[in-house]
């Protein structure tokens, strides 16, 4: 029970949008740090996210956030910070009038608010904008708003549709350490995104949906791991990749050899990759090939988006 | 249900957050204060309130006020406020504040923001419903107390006799009765209409019509409407000849604490569904 009050839980969730599906029996147990959802257009990540914050209630199944279940509005949204993907605000308000409206709502003083608005807006960098009013802000400062109202309060989860849209690179990249940190601190953070490359570097685990089913969860490695009908394929940096690639060869699981564009390196594809290892090791006591890196080429979000949803739609 | 069930149903009651609650309704309260009171969008509601009052101060500054016109246009205010507030104006400015509420913020997709906040859901429902009524009663009530102070400032002494040792005070406590109840009323069914339909007007066109045939239903019947227990609290019965029949209600009679007890417990019943309904309200803005 302990355990299950530290995660986020979703039992046996399933939502109809009348006969439509939105997401069809997800049981999930998140435990803190960085867990990316991915899967197509209309595969259901946004509907996960709205079910966790109750925003959209559940055909059937339970699900609860530190064991407090989303109706339980008074205490489930002082732990938790939902910035949607909604690109609209209540109109003719400033910045620092969106942020103090929203923090004054969970009781705390108006100086505390005050203090938590400036925190949050210097913390998106934001701060010069404040003043102005959300309608003249670009694409990107509408999304750093959303953020900060969702971090403002110091939340201990943070779930995050979309959070990289409209951001520009150096935006991106503030967005991210930002996250590193939060997730530092001990944060649960459920981040879905299409730009899978730069949530790949921060995420801890991931979550693969595709048509409302959830397809693969885990850590990434594992998940990679668990995706057997698919050849591994490892980069391995060395004197003489040509000879490498042979003795490779040699074995039977080894699929493909492909040498790096430096020809310092060759790109191995195995179905077996415990053999893999276990030969290559081989190779290395024996002297012939001088190895000097050893790292998985297609052990990442984009790889096992790839494999399990392939071309089913862009991931968004 | 024995005495520990109940002294733990009422230990439990107890030990709410209410101080909170009331906190939070407070900042809900101004929040909507400030979105129904100063948009461009209110501006209707504003000529709403204010056109009969525009219309008897054009005829203060206009027309003649001799003494005897006093008593006629005592009655003309009392068919202002019996044919056009209570069934026209309150009616639609409560329809345009009530349903903006919820379903305003549906359309404007801003809605979640509060439903994402620490609040309540009901707490949020009756806040928004507080808000709305508290703008409309500034609205109609300034507009019924202007109205009625033009008009009789016009008879200059008589007038003020009339006021303060006449039954002028009253007639205009009677009146910012109605407008009170008629705003709370016409508000609270217009918010539960606005959750219910993604158009609440050809609802409300049905309640105006269902207002209008009340007098032909059964007994029982006449009780679900606001008009008609708005009605028995005039002060003054203006019959309503030609097209003012139609707006005119005539039920049963009944005491004046009478309609307001009725009408206070269908506020309360059509907030208590509300409140349910909200609970279940889901952010699909796709749909609006």
């Amino acid at each position: 029970m302990t355990a299950m009050n530290d995660r986020i839980v979703f039992e046996d969730v399933s939502k109809f949008y009348g006969e439509v599906l939105g997401v069809n029996r997800v049981s999930l147990s998140i435990p803190s740090g960085v867990t990316t959802l991915v899967g197509p257009n209309g595969s259901g990540k946004t509907t996960l996210m709205n079910l966790m914050t109750g925003l959209v209630q559940p055909s059937s199944g339970q699900i609860s956030v530190f064991g407090l279940p989303p109706g339980d509005a008074d205490r489930f949204f002082r732990q938790v910070g939902y910035s949607t993907q909604f690109d609209s605000f209540p109109r003719r308000l400033t910045g620092w009038e969106f942020l103090l409206d929203s923090l004054l709502l969970h009781g705390m003083s108006e100086g505390e608010a005050f203090r938590l608005a400036g925190e949050a807006l210097e913390r998106v960098r934001l701060g010069d904008a404040g003043s102005r009013r959300i309608e003249t802000y670009s694409k990107g400062m509408r999304q750093k708003i959303r953020l900060a109202q969702a971090i403002a309060h110091h939340p201990r989860v943070l779930v995050l549709d979309e959070p990289l849209n409209g951001l520009d690179p150096m935006a991106r990249a503030e967005s991210l350490a930002l996250f590193q940190e939060l997730s530092r601190q001990g944060m649960h953070l459920v981040i879905s995104s299409h730009i899978l490359d730069e949530v790949d570097r921060i995420s801890d685990r991931v979550i693969l949906i595709t048509g409302g089913y959830i397809v693969a969860e885990g850590a990434i490695h594992q998940v990679r791991r668990e995706v057997r009908d698919k050849p591994m394929q490892v980069l391995i940096r060395c004197d003489k990749p040509e000879l490498l690639a042979s003795r490779m060869f040699s074995a039977n699981h080894c699929a493909e050899a492909r040498l790096h564009v430096d020809g310092k390196g060759v790109f191995l594809r195995t179905g077996d990759i415990d053999e893999f290892y276990r030969l290559l090791n081989e190779i290395a006591v024996e002297g012939l090939v001088k190895i000097d890196t050893v790292a998985p080429a297609d052990d990442d979000t984009h790889a096992i988006y790839q494999y399990l949803i392939g071309s089913e739609g862009i991931p968004s | 249900m024995n005495t520990e069930a109940v002294s733990a149903r009422v230990k439990s009651i107890l030990v709410q957050p209410w101080g909170f609650w009331w906190l939070q309704m407070r900042r809900l309260v101004r929040i909507e204060l400030r979105r129904n009171l100063f948009s461009r969008k209110a501006a209707w509601i504003y000529f709403l309130a204010f056109i009969p009052t525009a219309v008897i101060l054009i005829h203060v500054l206009h027309d003649t006020h001799p003494a005897s016109g006093l008593s006629l246009d005592t009655n003309v205010l009392a068919g202002i406020v019996q044919f056009y507030y209570i069934r026209l104006g309150v009616f639609f400015g409560c329809l345009g504040i009530f349903s903006r509420l919820v379903r305003g913020e549906m359309i404007e997709r801003s809605l979640h923001f509060y439903l994402l906040s620490p609040v309540r859901r009901e707490i949020l429902l009756l806040a928004k419903f507080a808000a709305g009524s508290i703008s409309a009663l500034l609205l109609f009530g300034s507009a019924v107390i202007a109205a009625f102070a033009f008009l009789y400032a016009a008879y200059g002494t008589a007038g003020l006799d009339y006021v303060f040792h006449g039954p002028g005070l009253g007639q205009l406590g009677a009146y910012l009765l109605i407008v009170t109840l008629g705003c709370l009323g016409y508000g609270a069914v217009f918010l539960l209409l606005s959750m219910m339909f993604r158009n609440p007007m050809p609802a409300a066109m049905l309640v105006m019509g269902w207002e209008a045939i009340n007098p032909v239903l059964p007994s029982l019947l006449q009780k679900i409407s606001v008009a008609s227990y708005l009605r028995h609290l005039m002060p003054i019965t203006v019959p309503g000849e030609g097209v003012f029949a139609l707006l005119t209600v005539e039920t049963e009679p009944v005491a004046g604490w009478v309609a307001c007890l009725g009408l206070l417990t269908l506020i309360v019943i059509v907030l208590a569904y509300s409140c349910f309904r909200i609970r279940r309200l889901e952010i699909r803005y796709t749909t609006e």
